[in-house]
């Protein structure tokens, strides 16, 4: 009794009761590695000259962060990945696959009840599947890779109630951004957010991933959301391993408690240079955008990429706007294609770049010039995120950005809610 | 031979993009080549201000952001002895020891930029001697403590054969 969802996974997979500041040893049922920080995984897993890895089936990596390859450098690192991958038979997903987030969620290798870590921060995102899911850095996953465990310290719980029913135009991003805006960059630091009430029951997975994918930036260990029909049905529907749902005792203890009714809610915008900027649509419109992204692990999904066609069909974005669209994942594309989708955005005037994590990590695909403004569906806008310290970027929901591009300055998607 | 503070004008939220930016961590694998680059969107020239001993202080979340582990390699190879804050996020936190750099988590407002420092962990202090002053630092977990006086989460590892608590 008395058990958080996340000191029942951390029992589960320790084989002892565990409960807050715990330090404990456990099972990771699935891990995963990007371009990003494989090349340094690759480097700790040879440096411990260990035999091989605990079990093929338990670890991925995917070439997402910069892909296809803009230079030599990442190239070599994309190499490294490949070699590896043959020589210990290791699942790759290569260049065009998608975000790994999406890749993983796709392929099924996480089912509730899972404890899955990966060398991403935004690893977090499965937690909407009612998995314990954390992002580490290269060497800890190299640990696990090679032992099939982890030491973790078992996190204490943030409760975080939703309530109420948003306006036409306003989404799970705006929801999340009000969240971080409120308990602050540094806010849940080492914590577990458990995200539950109405609000949350009545988003659909693509919505509810949106939220979790975001935890991290209040400083959280994860987020993590009960399994509903909704869930189970998103499991089977991707093949994923029996669901084995965990529910928190109705006594569990809480480090803190947050209540919120989005009734009222604006639609949200995150200022430069941090996620905690968070301001309503109407204190910054009409401010002067030079680029619009919509994707990423946050907000590349199915749903994102059609909410957007939706304002942006048979328009003309603004002259002068550079508006870039990547789909998550190379099913998301296929289906945006079949959809008429990529037509209503190339129709629009906007680049469709290959599925992965685009110009969000600086590298290719959207550089942004000296004095330049972005406004990104992305979960960070620090200073020189996207390739230039001396841009700005503005964060918010796919409808924003769309109304946006069309204004060629911050436009408040309400304007299109007939359409919505 | 004295070892001195450094301090970037931003005190709060350092995140692992200004610490490394994504476009070197992707285009440099050599440590001490991409240590010339810490910091370089924030302040362009950080790096040359270190000598092998110095300090990073810093302020609260010290860390946030992405989970990429070259921002702590990247550190250490600068010749940074430790960084000294007052808290840390969690992923970099562990990076940290497990690539065997040192952080300490203690107040932070008593230390100005180029002030002289001591750090004794066996004391747990920060002694700050331009201002005549010690500051007790928190005790470090017991598990990081050994990575660190190991060298790392990989020399643990192999020493031990395995993880053990």
């Amino acid at each position: 009794m008395r058990q958080t969802i996340v000191e029942k996974i951390f029992s589960e997979h320790s084989g002892k009761r565990a409960k807050a500041g715990d330090i404990v040893i456990a099972e990771v049922d699935f891990c995963l590695g990007q371009d990003g920080t494989s090349g340094l995984i690759i480097d700790s897993f040879r440096r411990m000259n260990v035999s091989g890895v605990a079990s093929r089936e338990k670890f991925c990596m995917v070439i997402d962060h910069s892909s296809p390859s803009p230079n030599i450098g990442v190239s070599d690192i994309h190499c490294k990945m490949r070699n590896f991958a043959r020589e210990y038979g290791l699942k790759l997903f290569d260049i065009g696959c998608g975000v790994c987030h999406q890749v993983v969620l796709e392929e099924g290798f996480v089912t509730s009840g899972n404890l899955v870590i990966g060398a991403d921060s935004h690893t977090c995102t499965y937690g909407a599947l009612n998995a314990f899911s954390s992002g580490v850095g290269s060497t800890d996953l190299a640990i696990t890779l090679t032992s099939g465990k982890n030491w973790f310290r078992v996190p204490e719980t943030i409760k975080i109630i939703c309530s109420g029913e948003l306006s036409k135009g306003v989404y799970s991003k705006d929801v999340v951004l009000h969240i971080a805006g409120d308990i602050g960059a540094d806010g849940a630091t080492y914590k577990a957010l458990e995200l539950e009430g109405d609000l949350v029951n009545g988003f659909s997975m693509d919505g509810r991933f949106t939220i979790c994918n975001m935890a991290v930036e209040m400083g959280a260990k994860c987020g993590i959301m009960r399994a509903d029909k909704k869930t189970l049905a998103w499991l089977k529907k991707h093949n994923a391993a029996e669901p084995v749902p965990v529910e928190a005792d109705e006594d569990a203890r809480y480090t803190g408690i947050y209540e919120y009714d989005f009734t009222e809610l604006s639609p949200k915008v995150a200022k430069p240079h941090t996620v905690d900027n968070v301001c309503d649509v109407e204190e910054v419109l009409e401010t002067h955008m030079d680029e619009v992204y919509i994707g990423t692990c946050t907000n590349g999904r199915f749903e994102d990429l059609e909410i957007a066609a939706r304002i942006l069909k048979g328009q003309k974005i603004a002259s002068g706007m550079k508006l870039i669209i990547t789909p998550a994942s190379r099913s998301i594309y296929l289906e945006a294609a079949k959809k008429g989708l990529i037509d209503i955005f190339i129709d629009a005037g906007a680049v469709v770049n290959n599925p992965g994590c685009g110009p969000c990590v600086g590298t290719h695909q959207g550089v942004l010039a000296d004095g330049e403004n972005a406004f990104s569906t992305a979960n960070r806008n620090f200073k020189g995120r996207m390739g230039n310290p001396n841009g700005n970027i503005y964060l918010g929901s796919p409808a924003t950005a769309a109304a946006t591009a069309l204004a060629g300055a911050i436009a408040d998607p309400r304007e299109y809610r007939r359409k919505l | 031979m004295a070892n001195y503070a450094h301090r970037l004008k931003l005190t709060d939220d350092i995140n692992t993009d200004y610490i490394i930016s994504g476009r070197y961590k992707f285009q440099i694998q050599d440590e001490k080549e991409l240590a010339k680059y810490i910091f370089s969107d924030l302040e362009p020239g950080f790096y040359e201000k270190i000598k092998p001993g110095d300090f990073l202080v810093a302020g609260e979340n010290f860390g946030c952001g992405s989970s990429r582990e070259q921002a702590p390699v990247a550190l250490k190879a600068s010749g940074l002895k430790a960084v000294i804050a007052k808290s840390y996020a969690r992923i970099f936190y562990r990076n940290a020891f497990n690539v065997g750099l040192c952080l300490v988590e203690c107040e932070t407002r008593f230390i100005d930029d180029m002030d002289e420092l001591e750090l004794d962990l066996e004391a747990s202090l920060v002694k700050n001697l331009t201002r005549g002053i010690n500051i007790d630092i928190k005790p470090i977990p017991g598990i990081m403590e050994e990575f660190l006086k190991m060298g790392g989460v990989v020399e643990y590892f192999e020493a031990k054969g395995g993880l053990e608590i």
